[in-house]
């Protein structure tokens, strides 16, 4: 399959894509006035284009009028209020359920699935990466397979697996699948095969000297691995974590599927019920600052540490 | 793929010996005991479901009621596009698939090359701005990209047309002219008369574009910038032309890091379920669905969870085949890289 042959590569490329702002050559020739305008021209045009979905975005939040439909197109909006955000905060649908609520559920599936998917994943990897045993390479292409196949395609046994987990107690009734719970273990079931992978991934670029130092000076495969190998994945610890965070976070097929009480709601799905034939009621300015809101602290999280993060996507993106 | 060897200490007493034998397993066994549960097992009934008629009716936990087997029912219905639902043709969305990945690939590398290269250009003022800025797309959930494009692309209300009437009244063409008032999503005529692809395809390639090229871009970066210098001087010593230079100098650097990642891009592409789910819905007349969002509506819409499991099945299968080819493209010029 191609990941294994490509991801170091690939890493490796990015990472100096992304950290090399130095110039290549030596000696820094003057480029000629006119090609240097020229040149210029035609990158103010490409900052526009990327700049422009969010300047609008920015603008229809702020402005004052609460635009239940943009009447034109004001990039920069005409003075501002942050209405449009209070609104969204009390009240972002038309369910009793806050921001804040659907921005705590959202953040225990995204906890919940990074953290189980670290826990899990750092062992399996570093078996993955460091031990010799039978069966390692099938296992692996397991992992992979599973690796490759989208979320959409598990979902349906998924569904029937943990609908089958139900406590009905009286008035009291609990079903795994329609519970946050359920929503995580199936993101859980999506993610770990990356963890494991984008993991495995970091630990085979880590060099072997200090494993074998301390071999050599009498630890046990245990210590090797807890006081050697674990401190020296940090940070692939962190990215991976960040990026299943990532994936928690904005998760939208699982728990549209296997969600069914409105205080269960996540972030996503309320983006999804403030866009198109869903939101008669709902103004554009309410559904930008509601993207803004929910987009805010994960793109500024991953904008700062983008230079680590952007080989785990090569990874992370195969998923859908 | 077999790089990995395994550091351990040269001599051991026996005792330690066994353990070594076991302990891999250990490492493994939190990690595959809840895939076992949650990934393989699902997958596992997934195929027998798709050997069956399994409806909303068999859910019940009390009294459960048994899905009827069907054989090979579900996989020939779906082959032949024979599901009781509207606008299913299995061909053209396999083909609608592939060639959306393919589009996408294509335009994304040819975009994010020329701008790494103009990026590249010695002596060229406020690089480090303009790459930040460019990395933006990339930090947005996609959802939010998804649903974003959406409103933009509305006929009424959405930015494009917007800015489609600004541009057209500089040329002195009215705000009403059809031409600036597209409904780009679900216009159901195709502006292209000899290309069957509607203009919501379009839509869909232009969000996806804005998405996409500024992580070849990156990645065409770190290629440019491992080209040595000299080669350059040497080729303008000998009078090439820019252009002979890009060709001859800068292309064959940039292939062993690009078409990797533009397979990538392809797999990725081929399985991005947000825009065509978000953006156009499918429409106009389920063209523009893809495979991952047709299977989650037959699952999530239709409840025809024995078809969704075949059609799952399906897609494995094509994925399978997606990589094996992909995989023996990138073996092939594997000689390149390394």
């Amino acid at each position: 399959m191609t990941a294994p042959a490509t991801t170091s590569t690939l890493r490796r490329l990015m990472n100096r894509g992304t950290a090399g702002v130095r110039t290549g050559g030596n000696q820094e020739r003057r480029l000629p006035l006119s090609r240097q305008i020229a040149l210029q021209v035609v990158l103010l045009f490409v900052t526009f284009t990327v700049l422009f979905p969010m300047l609008w975005v920015l603008s229809m939040s702020l402005d004052p009028r609460n635009l239940s439909r943009p009447d034109g197109l004001n990039l920069i909006p005409p003075g501002a209020s942050l209405d449009a955000y209070t609104k969204v905060i009390e009240a972002p649908t038309s369910n009793p359920i806050s921001f804040l609520g659907l921005a705590l559920n959202s953040l225990k599936i995204a906890v919940g699935a990074s953290v189980v998917g670290v826990l899990l994943g750092i062992t399996a990897a570093y078996a993955f990466s460091r031990l010799k045993f039978r069966g390692r390479e099938a296992l692996m292409i397991a992992v992979l397979a599973v690796l490759m196949l989208p979320s959409v395609a598990t979902i349906t046994p998924l569904f029937i697996f943990l609908n089958q987990f139900q406590i009905h107690f009286g008035d009291l009734s609990f079903n795994l699948r329609a519970s946050i719970l359920g929503v995580t273990l199936a993101v859980i079931s999506a993610q770990l095969p990356f963890a494991i992978w984008n993991l495995k991934g970091y630990l085979d670029t880590i060099p072997k000297d200090l494993e074998e130092a301390a071999a050599v000076d009498g630890a046990s495969q245990n210590q090797i691995f807890r006081k050697v190998v674990l401190p020296l994945a940090i940070p692939a610890i962190a990215v991976t974590g960040f990026l299943g965070f990532l994936g928690g976070w904005t998760e939208y097929l699982t728990v549209a599927f296997f969600i069914t009480d409105p205080s269960d709601w996540t972030l996503s799905l309320a983006l999804n019920s403030l866009v198109g034939q869903f939101a008669r009621t709902t103004t554009w300015s309410e559904f930008a600052a509601f993207a803004i809101l929910f987009a805010l602290p994960v793109s500024l999280v991953f904008f700062v540490f983008q230079r680590y993060l952007v080989g785990g996507l090569a990874v992370g993106g195969v998923k859908g | 793929m077999a790089t990995a060897v395994a550091a351990l200490p040269p001599q051991r007493s026996r005792g330690a010996r066994v353990q070594r034998g076991v302990q891999p397993y250990l490492y493994l066994v939190p990690a595959f005991a809840v895939m076992a549960i949650i990934t393989f097992y699902p997958l596992f009934f997934q195929v027998w479901m798709s050997f069956t008629d399994f409806g909303q009716i068999n859910f019940r936990v009390k009294n459960p009621v048994p899905a009827e087997y069907v054989g090979l029912d579900n996989y020939i219905r779906i082959a032949q596009s024979k599901l009781a639902i509207p606008n299913f043709e299995f061909v053209r969305l396999v083909l609608f698939n592939l060639w959306w990945a393919l589009s996408n690939v294509v335009v994304h590398v040819v975009l994010g090359v020329l701008i790494a290269v103009v990026l590249n250009t010695k002596g060229l003022r406020f690089r480090g701005i303009y790459r930040a800025i460019f990395i933006i797309p990339v930090v947005i959930p996609q959802i939010i990209v998804a649903t974003v494009w959406r409103n933009m692309f509305d006929p009424d209300s959405g930015a494009i047309n917007y800015a489609l009437q600004g541009v057209g009244g500089l040329f002195g063409v009215a705000a009403t002219n059809p031409a600036l008032h597209l409904d780009w999503l679900r216009q159901p005529n195709d502006p292209i008369s000899w290309l069957p692809l509607p203009l919501a395809y379009f839509a869909m390639l232009i969000a996806n574009t804005w998405l996409g090229w500024p992580l070849n871009s990156v990645v065409a970066t770190g290629a440019l910038q491992s080209i040595p210098g000299e080669l350059y001087e040497a080729a303008e010593m000998d009078g090439a032309s820019p252009w002979q230079k890009f060709r001859n100098v800068t292309i064959p650097f940039l292939r062993p890091a690009m078409l990797p990642y533009a397979i990538y891009g392809f797999v990725i592409t081929f399985n991005l379920f947000f825009l065509p789910f978000f953006m156009t819905q499918g429409e106009p007349f389920g063209r523009t669905e893809i495979l991952v969002t047709q299977a989650y509506r037959l699952a999530y819409d239709r409840r025809l969870f024995g078809v969704a499991a075949a059609f799952a099945v399906y897609l494995f299968f094509l994925l399978l085949i997606v990589t094996l080819i992909t995989n023996r493209l990138a073996k092939a010029t594997k000689s390149y890289a390394e």
